[in-house]
């Protein structure tokens, strides 16, 4: 029997997110348009002997907590990313129009997928320091939820009651934009009506600690921390660690019409994947072709020419790959100096989120396309000569511009040579 | 004779503390409230509370804080009652 081939239109009709510069769609959505740093200096990192004594912490009062977890949840409960998660996520669903009840009857037309690099690292320390001093019993039962990797879509799929896919992808800093891209698919093949998704990360020195000993983050700027984050900067010096959770809900074009949702924007199609540690690539380097291939791929995959892209969001760590990945999109789109479009990087105001950063920076990437504008790259006054080589200065907005933005492409990056680019199209109703 | 009944009723005392230490131990743990209110030596955690049985464990750790006694893995698997847990908490203070 030959089914008719189903292929779902995919939008976005709900957005959550929790970053270092926001808590919550609108507090977010002003610091990015108002150029608003989420850095600060944390003692601890300090009193540990970490170069960089800066990062991004959301900050969350124990009351609001409660808006999102039972007394009982919160019992014993030390696991940031989860924590994040869960309200990145139960915001976002309800957003989108949707209640949140413990009684809600199971959806087997709705999913998620939502990605972390590691899951509650300080819980998890908590629960070495018990078994090595012989007190394995001592852990109770909320060791386990909040260490394994699927903690947080186990969480959630509870919370909001899905009956579709329920699954925790992991690719370092490409998690949150992969996770996008695997429902997307999902939806586009006719398997799920809705699929939330999204990523999210610790807040903790224990999740930093690796990154600062490769000497891959920011230590020169421990006295102007809001400084600290410069991506395509001449004086970038490494990233700036940050935490947080951001998500999304995809729906299929027909489910949304039926609801009358808000549609943020259209998912119009994307590329994963992996420079398989070849051609220069590494487990920490990227492979410049296949950088540019999952561009162009992804530029393919949405039936678009690369020449209708109006705005790039980059992954633009300020790391001394910045320059690289600026020539691999003017390879990729063949599009240099003023015919290059605009372009930045979240992680001026809010770092690295790891591997929360792609799904806080599509929520980014998609309130720009709602909202017509380019948020600022707030610490590149000094556009690396490098880049200014490539294209023009004035494709790195340091204040907010005001644009018609049709199209939008925005990339992760990650260790382990892997790379996902999705691209995003205003909705015309 | 006189001592045996003293003990008696210090006995009976420990028990009415316990429930009344128990009460507020499980409390977090309730998902049926009706249960709770009627909470009584015949109360079956599971049944008549509707906790969650992985939260089992947690009561344990949290029934030893409280009574500052160790509870073994055989005793452990005894304590889904009231009845059932007051009597191993007795048993484990008196030993």
């Amino acid at each position: 029997m030959n089914l008719p081939e189903v292929k779902n239109r995919v939008v976005i009709t709900g957005l959550g997110v929790v970053a270092p510069n926001g808590v919550g769609l609108p507090a977010f959505t002003n610091a990015i348009k108002t150029g608003t740093s989420g850095i600060t200096y944390h003692q601890n990192l300090k009193d540990k002997g970490f170069s960089c004594c800066i990062g991004g912490i959301p900050i969350i009062s124990e009351e609001k907590k409660l808006e999102y977890l039972t007394p009982l949840q919160l019992r014993g409960f030390n696991s940031t990313s989860i924590l994040y998660g869960c309200m990145a996520g139960i915001d976002a669903w309800k957003d989108a129009g949707f209640s949140v009840d413990e009684n809600s009857e199971l959806d087997y037309d709705s999913g998620l997928i939502f990605g972390t690099g590691t899951s509650g690292i300080e819980k998890l320390r908590e629960a070495i320091y018990k078994i090595d001093d012989q007190n394995v019993r001592r852990l109770g039962s909320t060791s386990v939820v909040q260490t394994m990797a699927s903690g947080i879509s186990a969480y959630l799929g509870g919370i909001l009651g899905f009956g579709n896919q329920v699954t925790t992808n992991s690719s370092a800093c490409t998690t949150g934009t992969e996770a996008l891209l695997l429902g997307f698919e999902r939806i586009k093949n006719g398997k799920a009506k809705r699929m939330l998704v999204g990523s999210s990360s610790d807040s903790s020195l224990y999740t930093w600690g690796g990154f600062d000993a490769m000497r891959v983050m920011s230590y020169k700027y421990n006295e102007t921390p809001e400084k600290g984050a410069r991506p395509m900067s001449a004086t970038a010096a490494g990233f700036v660690p940050g935490s947080g959770a951001g998500a999304l809900v995809l729906e299929s074009l027909e489910s949304a019409l039926e609801r009358k949702a808000t549609i943020y924007a259209e998912v119009l199609g994307g590329n994963i994947n992996s420079g398989g540690q070849r051609k220069g690539g590494t487990l920490t380097a990227p492979n410049s072709e296949a950088v540019q291939k999952c561009i162009t791929d992804a530029v393919l995959d949405s039936g678009i020419s690369s020449s209708e892209i109006d705005v790039i969001n980059g992954h633009l760590t300020a790391t001394s790959k910045d320059s690289l990945e600026i020539e691999n999109w003017t390879k990729a789109l063949q599009r240099t100096g003023t015919d290059f479009p605009h372009i930045n990087s979240l992680k001026s105001m809010v770092g690295h989120c790891l591997a929360a950063s792609g799904a806080i920076e599509c929520v980014a990437a998609v309130a720009q396309v709602k909202g017509q504008f380019v948020f600022p790259n707030i610490n590149c006054d000094d556009v690396h000569p490098e880049i200014s080589a490539l294209i023009s200065n004035d494709k790195i907005p340091t204040q907010i511009i005001e644009k018609n933005i049709t199209i939008l492409a925005k990339a992760s990056f990650g260790f382990g040579d892997v790379n996902a680019c999705v691209i995003f199209k205003k909705y015309f109703d | 004779m006189r001592v045996l009944s003293l003990k008696n009723i210090s006995i009976n005392m420990i028990k009415e503390e316990i429930i009344s230490k128990l009460k507020t131990i499980v409390k977090p743990y309730v998902q049926n409230e009706e249960g709770f209110k009627n909470l009584n030596e015949n109360t079956d955690f599971i049944n008549d509370l509707e906790i969650n049985s992985a939260n089992l464990v947690d009561i344990i750790l949290d029934v030893e804080d409280e009574f500052k006694i160790e509870i073994d893995n055989d005793s452990m698997e005894k304590m889904l009652s009231v009845k059932a847990t007051v009597e191993i908490i007795q048993t484990k203070i008196n030993a």
